[in-house]
């Protein structure tokens, strides 16, 4: 399929990524040359196939009820880029 | 067509917190109401390279919910991601269960108050991870967020109707049988000030017209923290749509689905704006987790294990004590706890309906004045099965025996250590006969009054015998009065 | 001899019979990387203060009589990938430029436990996503073997570190080959190791259900002592294989007996150097002289294997990559609005690439597109796996070229990511099956450029993959030759 600027955009907000004019064009004609390839998987019939969504055969990994150590608060706060002595600090929703 | 003939429709979308210690990913304590950001690692602060392992509990917690749900149990179920961003998310996506959720196709019985038990059914009940908590920080002068993670990871279930409840009272009902069933499995504690439980609703109308009938646009409500707030809000937008059909008339499928929040200060829904894309999750299969198979054998493990249903507790406690409808349901609401109490003390007094009166009337009561609840009471049941089987012997009569009660609760003394408190000793039958001789012998008018035959001038003795002796029963005194007369006579 | 030219499991004796000390393994590897990193750029993050401490408690340690790890004093670069709590954990990405986590991953508390002396963080793709060490926001990494060539990637910052020298093993990450081109790139050896085979614990994830970490050396011997260390159930991983770490260090000299060696015709036709052709049939014919019977087999689907992976690693990846959106860590471009600041961090945070994948897979997830492209994947990805367990019922393992082709320039295919991405066409295929894969030297180009042999067995099968090629490396001398640097 060929992508429309519109349809770059739309994709770009759900991604929350800020394209610039020329990023949208590249990325409209690169998408639609990627796309245009993978579309030749419509030339197998996949009818009744169970979809692999993993890797591995793994089945039924559990971990019991037990509380284990939290970081320090000055760990899980360290890297924020804004914070308080408590808390993340985001800009508001508006 | 009138008001009258337009249908109300209401799913309801309710979230309980599973009791388990730890979160549902991690090892993160999942304990309420501490500082911010205290209670978080690497898995649940959604770090690079961090990984998700399920926690069995909660795990069986939402398998037994959703058996005592009347729910399916998959034989397979899958996490899914639900990608959006937000600030209290720090993934950018939610573990939950999309198309294969643990538990799908059940149903719930319900007692709406005044009306006919009803059957409401239930779409799915799933398993996903809670989000952090977001603060306003106007105080501080800034516009900002500010983020506690503490929450997030926390495990819930998400227990989705089907449209079939009409009014704000089969919801109030809904929501009240669904979080006694919570709370007797002990699957939730159903906190709402902690937010253990949370509420959203989907409500809409159908209007009968000349060609069938219409519905219109759902609109789901959110933000109901209080089962008065679903009632009030529900009801509140009832009343709007039937507003906005009569002002646009615009039918399903017309406008998209819109949300709405409830203000509690101002009594009414206000709608919020969606933007136009937030709706599309991208729902796909969590590559970080793995399946979960589930097999007949642990289904029915889980299902014998449920021990008995308030709907199952209520029947029998009608059929096996006697009690009617509304004491049965009191008892029930109460929780399991406090239905075992009555048991054993309905078993030890030997009188069911006494112990159903005392439990409803005085242990209720001084559990209410004292805002406890019957685990941390002080007078166990075969004490006061003891006090009721005094009262069942006459030994006690009942305003004594509420004194005794009274005692034991307030001062924590053993039946004996309070009757003893109280001064109660049990008269001998010769100490009464003496007592009965000595005011006959004092009040000689007495007995001519009731030799003549004013049998009530005998009343007069029965008082003073209670002011010599506070223990002496009344009916016992009486009868020996009697007797004594008939004698001398 | 310089101490650089001895195998790590040389090494090991020497240092287990006291005639080297690790810190002077560690020196030399220093004094080494001091005179051709600034050529080849292989370590965003040089460790080698805290190494040369480390390799002195070790010794110190072996002195006093000691029981020591199984890699005690070795030196080990790891990708830059790899969660590790006293150094930053970049991924290539400016969006993580300062991130320090406050953990470790389980690959680096198993080296911590075996010994081993970590000696750098090493250059990568972005987030693991490319062939070339290209889209690295710190700079490319530079083949070895000419300083004008890529190194391959992602994890060209490893491979090339063991090429050049720099460390005599290393740790890569390997989603749809990026420690098997790499290692072809670069001359060395690199396995991918089955699905499930070693924690992805503390990996940062690019795609979760095909990410594997796995080792780089020089041979198939040292490249077993690695493995050996690193793998083994991890409770803290979900889809952790429940099963004990390899032994294949000890059954690596072992020749397998009776060897049946899968050969895919289609990966020697059309599309396919000449001189990697070449390089590939007469490695075939060394392992039919070694007593191996050689066995044609067909991967019908392997031709789709592109076309699938690049819809499930991009939907993987959109869902892993929506974190870093300047909310709790990394860079943040400030905004007075929530939303205006998640677009413009992760527009500045992210490279080209990245964005790329993140605009595919959101694209392949979103509403009315899910079906046909990220559904339609998974199913593909079935019959590819399915192709494989067919073809392992009659040969115990497949021999194929890594690549199409040798090492290309840097800047090359900059332009055109399609091109870049059908590079990955014979590797791509081991990730979406789950399965293990190997890539040995085989030969060289006319223009003196490594050529990659690629193994892939079934899953759990790389001792036999290891074995093989130890067979092979026994009787040839090409993961020998040193680059001349």
């Amino acid at each position: 399929m060929a992508f429309s600027h519109d349809e770059v955009l739309k994709v770009a907000r759900l991604a929350q990524l800020d394209l610039a004019q020329e990023e949208v064009e590249t990325f409209a004609a690169q998408l639609g040359h990627i796309v245009q390839y993978i579309e030749q998987l419509d030339e197998l019939d996949t009818t009744d196939v169970e979809p692999m969504a993993h890797g591995a055969g793994v089945t039924n990994v559990f971990r019991e009820d037990q509380v284990q150590p939290s970081l320090d608060r000055e760990a899980a706060l360290a890297n924020a880029p804004n914070r308080d002595a408590e808390c993340f600090r985001v800009p508001p929703v508006l | 067509m009138s008001d009258a003939d337009i249908v109300l429709v209401i799913g309801l979308e309710v979230h309980v917190q599973l009791q388990t210690a730890s979160k549902l990913f991690c090892g993160c304590s999942t304990k309420f109401g501490q500082p911010p950001n205290t209670q978080t690692c690497p898995v649940c602060l959604g770090l690079p390279g961090a990984l998700p392992v399920l926690n069995k509990e909660a795990f069986r917690l939402g398998a037994i919910a959703g058996l005592a749900l009347n729910c399916k149990i998959s034989p397979i179920m899958k996490w899914d991601r639900k990608n959006y961003f937000y600030p209290d998310l720090p993934k950018g996506y939610q573990i939950s269960q999309f198309d294969l959720p643990l538990a799908y196709e059940g149903y719930l019985e319900t007692l709406p108050e005044g009306g006919e038990p009803k059957t409401i059914r239930i779409i799915r009940a799933h398993l996903e991870e809670d989000a952090g908590k977001s603060m306003h920080d106007e105080a501080a002068g800034t516009s900002d967020s500010r983020i506690d993670l503490n929450r997030t990871g926390t495990p819930l279930l998400e227990i989705v109707s089907e449209p079939d409840l009409r009014s704000s009272q089969e919801a109030r009902a809904y929501l009240d049988e669904l979080k006694l069933l919570m709370t007797y499995l002990a699957v939730s504690d159903c906190n709402m000030q902690e937010g253990s439980l949370r509420v959203d609703a989907n409500v809409n109308l159908h209007i009968p017209g000349p060609d069938g009938v219409i519905a219109t646009p759902i609109v789901e409500i959110k933000n109901l923290n209080s089962f008065r707030a679903v009632e009030r809000a529900i009801d509140y937008e009832a009343a709007r749509q039937i507003d906005e059909w009569e002002d646009r008339g615009l039918r399903l499928g017309e406008a998209p689905k819109r949300t709405f929040g409830w203000d509690d200060q101002k009594e009414r829904t206000v709608e919020q704006r969606q933007k136009e894309e937030s709706s599309d999750y991208r729902y796909f299969p969590d590559p970080d987790l793995v399946p979960v198979t589930v097999t007949t054998q642990f289904v029915e493990q889980l299902q014998q294990g449920l021990g008995e249903l308030p709907a199952a507790l209520r029947a029998r406690l009608q059929s096996q004590y006697d009690l009617d409808a509304y004491g049965a349901n009191v008892l029930v609401n109460q929780g399991s706890s406090l239905v075992a109490y009555f048991e054993k003390l309905a078993a030890v007094s030997g009188n069911a309906r006494r112990a159903s009166n005392w439990v409803q009337q005085d242990v209720l009561r001084v559990l209410n004045e004292t805002k406890t609840n019957i685990e941390g009471f002080p007078v166990a049941a075969s004490q006061m099965g003891e006090l009721l089987r005094l009262v069942e012997n006459g030994k006690l009569n009942t305003s004594r025996a509420k004194d005794v009660f009274e005692e034991m609760f307030q001062a924590k003394l053993s039946l004996g250590d309070a009757m003893k408190s109280l001064g109660i000793e049990e008269v001998s039958q010769d100490a009464l006969v003496d007592l009965c001789r000595e005011l006959l012998n004092a009040n000689p008018k007495v007995v001519a009054d009731v030799s003549g035959g004013k049998q009530q001038a005998v009343g007069a003795l029965i008082g003073q015998a209670k002011k010599r002796n506070p223990n002496a029963d009344p009916g016992s005194v009486r009868k020996i009065l009697l007797e004594l007369i008939q004698q001398m006579g | 001899m310089s101490l650089l030219q001895h195998s790590a499991t040389d090494l090991l004796s020497l240092l287990q019979s006291g005639d080297v000390t690790s810190q002077q393994v560690v020196q030399a590897y220093s004094d080494r990387a001091a005179t051709v990193e600034d050529q080849v750029h292989a370590i965003l993050q040089p460790t080698w203060e805290s190494a040369l401490e480390r390799a002195e408690e070790i010794d110190r340690r072996r002195s006093a009589g000691e029981l020591l790890g199984s890699l005690a004093g070795l030196p080990v670069a790891v990708k830059d990938i790899l969660c590790t709590d006293d150094f930053p954990t970049t991924c290539g990405s400016k969006i993580l430029e300062t991130f320090r986590p406050p953990y470790n991953a389980t690959v680096i508390e198993k080296l911590r436990a075996a010994d081993a002396i970590l000696v750098g963080k090493t250059n990568l793709d972005e987030f693991a996503m490319g062939s070339s060490t290209e889209n690295s926001a710190f700079g490319p990494t530079h083949n070895p073997w000419d300083l004008t060539r890529v190194p391959g990637g992602s994890s060209g910052g490893s491979a090339a570190s063991v090429s050049a020298d720099l460390a005599p093993l290393a740790i890569g990450t390997d989603t749809g080959g990026s420690i098997r081109q790499p290692a072809a790139f670069c001359g060395v050896t690199g396995l991918k190791p089955t699905y499930g085979r070693v924690s992805r614990y503390g990996l940062v994830a690019f795609a979760s259900s095909l990410d594997q970490a796995g080792p780089f050396a020089r041979s198939a011997q040292d490249t077993a002592l690695l493995l050996d260390a690193i793998s083994g159930h991890d409770a803290r991983d979900s889809t952790s294989a429940n099963r004990p770490p390899t032994s294949a260090f000890a059954e690596v000299e072992q020749p397998l007996e009776s060897l049946r060696v899968g050969v895919i015709r289609e990966q020697l036709g059309e599309g396919v150097d000449d001189e990697i052709r070449v390089a590939v049939e007469a490695s075939l014919q060394a392992f039919q002289q070694m007593g191996a019977s050689l066995i044609d087999v067909q991967l019908p689907h392997a031709r789709y294997a592109v076309a699938t992976y690049y819809i499930v690693a991009p939907c993987e990846a959109s869902g892993n990559l929506a974190r870093y959106d300047g909310a709790h860590y990394g860079l943040r471009v400030e905004s007075p609005e929530l939303g205006s600041m998640y677009s413009a961090s992760r527009a500045r945070g992210l490279g080209e690439e990245v964005k790329r994948r993140i605009m595919l897979g959101t694209f392949a997830l979103s509403s009315g597109y899910n079906s046909r492209y990220y559904l339609k994947s998974l199913q593909v990805r079935r019959l590819i796996r399915n192709d494989y367990d067919q073809a392992f019922e009659n040969v115990d393992l497949l021999l194929g070229p890594t690549t199409p082709t040798t090492a290309f320039r840097i800047g090359e295919k900059s332009d055109d990511p399609l091109s870049m991405y059908l590079g990955d066409l014979f590797t791509v295929g081991t990730n979406l099956a789950g399965i293990s894969g190997l890539s040995i030297p085989c030969g060289f180009s006319a223009a003196g450029l490594p050529i990659g042999l690629h193994l892939q067995g079934p899953a759990f099968s790389e001792t036999t993959l290891l074995r093989a090629a130890h067979m092979y490396q026994s009787v040839t001398d090409w993961h020998a030759r040193r680059p001349p640097l």
